[in-house]
């Protein structure tokens, strides 16, 4: 097996995704949770321009990609401003302690 | 030949910084974390011959969104506190690493292919074959400017909404009562 730009960066996408899942699944706070999901999104447009690569069309993977990133961070803004708001209103970014809200 | 340890390299990078900023008790250092997970993308991209979508996630990832984060960290105030795990921290990582170790085998396959280098530009792709995505684009850049006038409104302070604020803390309860006692 030999180590090549293509292997190595099919590892730190996996290492990514993997860093990414572990996060969703410990983290209770809003704002870290946008962060997370920004990582998670950062290597889904890596395995997309590997993908454009190692398929031939390189333009098609790019293009992807970049789509990918401003529908990323439009979700990041309108997460963040929702964060605000949660927090304004209900006092805690917990969303364990939001989910229990009553009224 | 020297090319695939720095790729290798900067993955690990990125991984730690992802891991660090996952981990951090406040949340401004996870917001510079996440600045330098993507710093690390971009280049990785780059290498990748993704000059142009490598541009574009160093500026916004890097730069708009780390941005954003702070602004929204100066808005929210101290609640840096992030509290437990609701699932314990080895059956997430026992999960976790299952869910890789499935992922990497399958996508192995394809990675080892040689990389075929196209010429079709990005520019040629994205204005021609993709131009549905280009109008998508603008309608959710649409959606950014309300959710950034979302992020910028100031609070309309009545009394259904101090007492919808206040509810869940004990000191908020008794401020409530006082203001409910004055009137």
């Amino acid at each position: 097996m030999t180590l090549t730009i293509l292997n190595a960066v099919l590892f730190s996408v996996v290492l990514l995704l993997a860093v990414g899942f572990y996060g969703l699944l410990i983290t209770r706070n809003l704002i870290k949770i946008v962060v997370v999901l920004q990582t998670l999104v950062k290597a889904a447009i890596m395995a997309l321009v590997l993908a454009g690569n190692t398929s031939g069309n390189p333009g098609l993977g790019q293009s992807a990609a970049a789509t990918v990133l401003v529908a990323d961070t439009v979700v990041a803004v309108v997460a963040l401003a929702l964060a605000v708001q949660v927090r304004r209103r209900a006092g805690t970014l917990d969303i364990a302690r939001i989910s229990t809200l009553r009224g | 030949m020297f090319e695939p340890f720095l790729c290798l390299l900067l993955g690990l990078v990125a991984a730690l910084c992802a891991y660090r900023a996952m981990i951090s008790k406040h949340l401004l250092p996870s917001a510079l974390y996440l600045a330098c997970v993507s710093a690390m993308t971009s280049i990785l991209l780059y290498m990748l011959g993704a000059s142009e979508v490598a541009m574009i996630e160093l500026s916004v990832g890097a730069g708009l969104v780390t941005v954003l984060l702070v602004y929204a960290l100066s808005v929210v105030g101290e609640d840096t506190y992030d509290p437990t795990s609701i699932i314990p921290k080895p059956l997430a990582f026992l999960l976790v690493t299952v869910i890789a170790l499935i992922a990497g085998g399958m996508a192995y396959s394809s990675a080892t292919q040689p990389s075929i280098s196209g010429d079709v530009l990005l520019a040629e792709v994205l204005w021609k074959n993709r131009a549905l995505d280009v109008w998508v684009q603008v309608a959710l850049i649409f959606s950014g400017v309300m959710g950034v006038l979302g992020l910028l409104s100031e609070q309309v302070q009545t009394r259904q909404t101090q007492k919808s604020a206040h509810r869940n803390t004990a000191e908020g309860l008794a401020v409530y009562a006082e203001q409910e006692a004055r009137v």
